[in-house]
């Protein structure tokens, strides 16, 4: 399973308010959401994200609010996979509930800019900058997450278990 | 190896005798909560799972707290969404307006949460009942739908910190001023992915209020739990306010920390976080002049009875600063109505104050207290991050009831001493 865009670059310590403020928190429409992710610290995020780019962030990750529609928003919005270097707990949890694809490398994280193209290979554990012409190693995903992954979240990939 | 209290009642929940940090485990689930934001979401999944009920009326807990009273017509809808899905299920805990409170306040309260008991909510703030002695924890609303099917969860056992505490506070220093000075010293992933677990001498002298708001931040240090000791301030408390069996669970001696941290509690000072994260904080002494266009008192954190006499303490016989707009929260209507018969409500109406109904809506910018760009806000919530009380260029600075109040009369963020002096 394999993915590739343009990144999106932001700091340390994104939090949910910012990547889903709550004053659009009055629906749980996924497009709903997407017209409004990260537009407290990134106006023009909305207007520039296409289908496959990432999001690249510092420590900390999705900190704060516990709200589900963070990661949904940003799954809506087009983006393939979110690489920091390192994610708050219950931001990781929804992410892979969802089936967001979301890796933890600082090494990636930190030596990735804006605009440059990224691909990320979840089962070879493989993040290449192609802009920058590095790799970098990432544990593979176990076979449970890429069974949510693929499926479109854990409900789905419980299903899609059941009926075979 | 020995267990801490939170590894204890992991493994008791896990029908395990002894785990260990990094471990997976399923759980046994005591109360999954939702709330009016995160439950609509939680029920989209439930109906995905295709489970006819809930797996226990009585362990489902959900509270229309945030946008309710309905501050729109897509909040008022989300919020039915949540009142049908409690009737059609037979959920046992739905609060409706006017016996609401805010989730965190009114749980404990109530009595559904008592010692020992493992907790999940669709809320961050779920961490607040560490303060009884519960393991509890906030999840996404994927999960919750998962807890209400099936009562369970799976968890990654996690290490811990010890913040070992000795003493006592000072007199107008609490427990919010405390916890902003551990984010502060920690950071806002100092203790990510752990267990935050209080101990010490110094416990004792803290109130159960105290705890509540102490407990509550963890989350802002990245925990994913913080937790007290059970001692007789807790049995009191848990005697007043439940009838369920509760359990004592108490660290081994030999129980392992990643860090152990002692903190005199007498050397903690009033404390302030500045804009946009928890961690940046100062104490109040030698701050800047720091003019201020709104002051929120309540929420999850800071709205329980203790929270209010205090601030109350500061206004009875004084004014809100012209041109300063304080609005005061209480956090269940339990909280409301003994302010009203302690006075505590006509203090804060002459002193200026707006006084409103049991909601989340300023903390989380929601409604009942937005902010416009330039504006400032001292709070004693529990997050100042961009745009978190409205505009992304208004500013949010958490403090302590007590240096809220003061703040309020003199228009700009200041200590009690320069309104007692």
């Amino acid at each position: 399973m394999k993915v590739k865009g343009t990144v999106f670059k932001y700091g340390d310590n994104v939090d949910t308010d910012v990547i889903i403020p709550a004053r659009y928190l009055n629906t749980s429409d996924p497009k709903e959401l997407a017209a409004h992710c990260m537009e407290d610290i990134d106006t023009g995020f909305v207007s520039k994200v296409k289908t496959g780019d990432l999001i690249v962030g510092g420590k900390n990750f999705g900190c704060g609010s516990s709200r589900e529609h963070a990661p949904i928003a940003i799954q809506a919005s087009g983006v393939s996979c979110v690489i920091a270097e390192s994610f708050a707990r219950i931001f990781y949890r929804n992410a892979v509930n969802i089936g967001l694809p979301i890796v933890e490398s600082p090494e990636a994280a930190r030596a990735a800019a804006a605009g440059d193209t990224v691909s990320v290979d979840f089962t070879a554990g493989e993040i290449v900058n192609e802009t920058k012409g590095e790799t970098y190693r990432v544990p593979p995903f176990p076979e449970f997450m890429t069974k949510i992954i693929a499926a479109g979240g854990l409900v789905k990939a419980l299903r899609a278990e059941e009926n075979r | 190896m020995g267990m801490t209290m939170t590894q204890k009642i992991l493994a008791a929940h896990a029908g395990l005798e002894t785990v260990v940090p990094g471990q997976l485990i399923e759980a046994d689930l005591d109360i999954v909560l939702g709330n009016d934001v995160t439950t609509p979401v939680a029920i989209n999944v439930f109906e995905e799972i295709g489970k006819q009920n809930v797996f226990d009326k009585s362990k489902v807990v959900i509270v229309p707290d945030h946008f309710s009273p309905n501050k729109d017509i897509q909040s008022a809808t989300q919020c039915r969404r949540c009142r049908t899905f409690a009737a059609e299920k037979g959920i046992e805990n739905y609060f409706e307006l006017g016996e609401m409170g805010i989730e965190h306040a009114l749980l404990p309260e109530k009595g559904l949460v008592t010692a020992g008991d493992l907790v999940i909510g669709a809320d961050s703030h779920t961490c607040t009942y560490g303060a009884l002695g519960a393991f509890s924890t906030g999840v996404g609303s994927t999960d919750m739908a998962a807890a209400m099917a099936g009562g369970k969860c799976w968890f990654k056992v996690p290490s811990a910190m010890l913040f070992r505490l000795h003493g006592k506070l000072n007199t107008y220093v609490s427990g919010k001023d405390l916890i902003l000075h551990i984010i502060g010293k920690i950071g806002v992933d100092g203790a990510l992915y752990k267990s935050m677990e209080f101990g010490g001498d110094g416990v004792a002298s803290l109130t159960m209020d105290d705890r509540f708001t102490i407990a509550n931040m963890a989350i802002e240090a990245g925990a994913k739990n913080g937790i007290f000791p059970v001692d007789e301030k807790t049995l009191e408390y848990i005697g007043a306010h439940s009838k369920k069996p509760y359990r004592v669970f108490e660290a081994d001696a030999d129980a392992v920390y990643d860090e152990v941290f002692d903190i005199d509690l007498s050397t903690i000072e009033q404390t302030v976080a500045f804009p946009h994260l928890p961690e940046n904080t100062r104490t109040v002494e030698g701050l800047p002049e720091i003019k201020i266009d709104q002051v929120v008192i309540g929420s999850c954190t800071n709205g329980r009875i203790q929270d209010l006499r205090q601030a109350a303490e500061i206004l009875k016989g004084r004014r809100v600063k012209k041109g300063v707009r304080l609005i005061v929260f209480p956090a269940t209507q339990a909280i409301y109505l003994q302010a009203i018969n302690e006075g505590l409500i006509q203090t804060f109406v002459e002193a200026g104050a707006a006084v409103s109904t049991p909601t989340c809506g300023p903390c989380l910018g929601g409604h009942m207290g937005i902010l416009a760009a330039g504006e400032r806000a001292v709070a004693t919530t529990n997050r100042n991050f961009v745009g978190r009380m409205g505009h992304p260029e208004s500013e949010v600075y958490l403090a302590s009831p007590y240096v809220a109040a003061a703040s309020a009369v003199l228009g700009r963020i200041a200590g009690t001493k320069e309104v007692l002096k």
